[in-house]
């Protein structure tokens, strides 16, 4: 359904070339859940926001194909992608969107504007057509003349999701739909993305910093560092058997609910400055498995098994 | 019949607190006041109690706007209570700096403990010393004009420690090497935003680390920080604790990490504790319908559950802390309390206080007694 070819997207400040997406590859297949995990800063959100061309200035995709349905979306013009592809087909739930709904409109009115712009339906059309939404997302039709004050975070994001659907789009991208909830809410929201995804055969790109809300939904996993994609597999391949020494650092350092209280791991240092990446592996300088090739030369993609990718020298070495 | 919990001080006890209250006055619009409508309060912290012990880390937990903060703060009077006692049990060195003052505090039990929420806001200032905060946000809680030799020689000229200019830089830089902010010569001059997320994290625990506290109110100081640096922090807080023998308050909304870090927790609703004791107990045996909704929810990184829908046992949105429900505060939320017609009468009219359940474990719901027995309980 989505294939992504070398993803590369830059920033142009003033202080440099910020390479946010660095040759970014991966496939999605049509009613599957693809997770996209990694700290802050890696490039998850510019990821999402090259696959519906909303990448902000100073930002450009420089590089890249993204083959959807058989094309390449990437030489559509502007126009025709705005009326076939975004919304309509690629849809997004923004990071931090739930803050961002007009306080001055209802949120009825926002859901119905999202269908009168994209499918020229009638205000009454519209209306009718945004009690059901609010129903799929779990909201009283009534709701419909609240203002987004009087709702609770929860509700909030349900609408942004109810907006996100509005058109039906067989890919829905969700970028940190659950960052700031309580985790009772959070749960209910995760709760909520996999009953639409089963009852609407959605296919969804789910990005988050929690590896946990990952494995919760997602068949294929993606670990992106330092706007590099390190791991790539399926989620029991990268749950039950991380390649990556970055991977297997991020899993030993989430805290469990259960089981031994085994020490906490944590990666020394930090992500490195995208304008000025060091050479080699991005990873190297906080890897403690660092040997001769890792600051000389970028380390090749290696299939480890079957459908899992690992970019690491010591992978290529065997 | 169970015990109902009371914090009893021992020898070890450094802080406790009794029935904590720290309401904020809502603010009342012109028509309120001629209308003579009552005023309102936002319930906060509402009715705590709980002890600590000598070098324990003790958990606060709960969802946002539960109280966590504010019961850290009060206890550190940086906010006022409007009811209740902090009782703290002061070391020589701030009994002699309160008599030297001319403050002589008067002591509340056979431990010398002291309740803070009396001592005059003028005599508060050697108290800070002995108790410091961490605060969640590394990015907030430092001055972004100041570097960070201006950031750590501020508590210290405000509270006249080191007499000269050297001997303050000599404190700053020991103390930066403590937080393993080496070498400390090229932090000294970095000003906030030239700092990463956990190295501003360190100049804040160097922060409070400097007035050589005993007792330190950690406040989510992990959770604006990327899961792959948290167990750096976390373990350079251990690592000062064991050395300088600290007691900490570690509030925290990430269940999983408390069972790594704190020895006992109180898990928090509405502001009051619904569930406390050891923390491993408490999360491996849950026994308030709140916290066993609250274990339900958390997601571990185990794909083996995919795509099943979680079984949430609560319902509804936690209310306004103004208007708190009638009885017990759950109720609204709790499905345990549909399911149990034989207690409901209990749970509509009675707040159900901390009754000890198993031992060192208390709850505070009408499942495991009646306020009959309570009111027994209370009259002995
Ligand atoms: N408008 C912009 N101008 C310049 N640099 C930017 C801009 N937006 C993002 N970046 C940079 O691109 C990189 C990737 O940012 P991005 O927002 O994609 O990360 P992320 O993985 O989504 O992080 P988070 O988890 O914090 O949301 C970062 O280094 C960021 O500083
Ligand atoms: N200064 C204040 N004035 C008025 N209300 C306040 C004040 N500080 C806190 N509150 C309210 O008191 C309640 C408890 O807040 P508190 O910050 O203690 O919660 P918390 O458990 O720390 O939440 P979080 O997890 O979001 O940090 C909330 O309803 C909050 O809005
Ligand atoms: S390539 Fe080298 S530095 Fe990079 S992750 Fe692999 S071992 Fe570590
Ligand atoms: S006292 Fe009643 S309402 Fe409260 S938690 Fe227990 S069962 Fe639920
Ligand atoms: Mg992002
Ligand atoms: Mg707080």
């Amino acid at each position: 359904m989505l294939e992504v070819r070398n993803l590369k997207t830059y920033f142009y400040t003033t202080k440099g070339v910020v390479k946010a997406v660095d040759g970014v590859s991966f496939k999605l297949n049509k009613g599957e859940v693809l997770g996209i995990a990694g700290e802050s800063g890696c490039g998850k959100s510019t990821t999402a926001y090259s696959l519906i061309r909303l990448v902000p200035p100073p930002g450009k995709i420089v590089d890249g194909e993204l083959v959807f349905e058989g094309r390449d979306i990437l030489k559509l013009s502007e126009e025709d992608f705005r009326k076939q592809i975004r919304w309509k087909k690629i849809s997004m739930v923004f990071q931090g969107a739930m803050n961002a709904l007009n306080p001055v409109y209802t949120i009825g009115d926002q859901i119905a504007e999202v269908l009168m712009l994209h499918k020229h339906m009638t205000k009454e059309e519209a209306m009718k057509e945004v009690y059901k939404l609010l129903e799929m997302v779990g909201i009283d039709p009534k709701r419909a003349k609240s203002y987004p004050h009087e709702l609770s975070g929860g509700m909030k994001q349900r609408v942004v999701i109810a907006m996100a659907l509005a058109l039906r789009p067989p890919l829905v991208i969700a970028d940190e739909p659950t960052t700031a909830l309580d985790v009772v809410v959070q749960a209910q929201i995760m709760n909520l993305l996999k009953r639409l995804q089963r009852e609407h055969r959605m296919s969804i790109i789910l990005i988050t910093h929690d590896l946990s809300l990952i494995a919760e939904m997602a068949e294929k996993v993606v670990i992106m560092y330092a706007g590099k994609i390190v791991e790539y597999g399926t989620a029991e391949q990268i749950f039950l058997n991380p390649q990556h020494p970055y991977t297997r650092g991020l899993l030993a350092s989430i805290p469990r609910l259960t089981g031994d209280i085994h020490k906490l791991e944590f990666i020394p240092g930090v992500p490195p400055d995208l304008s000025n990446p060091p050479p080699g592996c991005r990873f190297a300088p906080r890897c403690k498995f660092k040997f001769e090739p890792c600051d000389k030369e970028e380390p090749p993609v290696i299939e480890v098994e079957p459908g899992h990718y690992v970019s690491c020298w010591l992978h290529a070495k065997k | 019949m169970p015990n109902i919990y009371v914090p009893k001080p021992d020898s070890d006890t450094v802080v406790y607190v009794r029935d904590l209250r720290t309401w904020f006055p809502v603010r009342r619009s012109f028509i309120d006041v001629v209308r003579r409508r009552p005023p309102l309060y936002v319930h906060a912290v509402d009715g705590v109690s709980f002890d600590i012990k000598e070098g324990e880390t003790f958990g606060l937990a709960g969802e946002s706007g539960c109280g966590k903060t504010t019961t850290g703060k009060t206890i550190l009077r940086l906010v006022d209570p409007v009811g209740g006692i902090i009782a703290y049990r002061p070391r020589e060195r701030l009994l002699k700096e309160w008599e030297a003052i001319g403050y002589h505090p008067k002591f509340i039990d056979e431990y010398k403990s002291v309740d803070i929420s009396k001592i005059p806001s003028k005599y508060l200032k050697p108290l800070r010393k002995e108790m410091q905060m961490i605060f969640q946000d590394p990015y907030g809680s430092l001055n972004p004009r100041f570097t960070v030799y201006k950031i750590l020689e501020e508590p210290l000229v405000i509270h006249g420690i080191g007499e000269t200019k050297e001997e303050r830089y000599d404190l700053i830089v020991r103390v930066l090497e403590q937080v393993k902010l080496t070498p400390p010569e090229e932090f000294l001059n970095r000003y906030p935003h030239m700092l990463s997320g956990g190295q501003r994290q360190r100049v804040g625990i160097a922060r409070a680390l400097l007035l050589q506290p005993r007792f330190i109110v950690a406040d989510e100081p992990t959770s604006m920080l990327d899961v792959s640096i948290r167990a750096e922090i976390l373990e350079l807080m251990m690592e000062l604790k064991e050395r300088y023998n600290l007691t900490y308050v570690f509030i925290t909304h990430d269940l999983a990490l408390a069972r790594y870090i704190c020895d006992r927790i109180a898990i928090m609703y509405l502001g009051r504790i619904v569930e406390m004791g050891n923390t491993r107990r408490v999360l491996e045996n849950p026994l308030h319908p709140y916290t066993k909704a609250l274990i339900s929810a958390i997601p571990e990184p185990d794909p083996r559950y995919r795509k099943i829908l979680r079984e949430l046992p609560i319902k509804g949105e936690v209310p306004s802390p103004i208007n708190i429900p009638p009885g017990c505060r759950f109720r609204p939320r709790c499905v345990t309390y549909d399911k149990t017609t034989e207690i409901q009468r209990y749970c509509e009219t009675d707040e159900p206080p901390l009754m000890e359940v198993e031992k060192d474990h208390y709850v505070s719901c009408w499942l495991y007694g009646t306020p009959e027995e309570v009111r027994e309980l209370v009259k002995k």
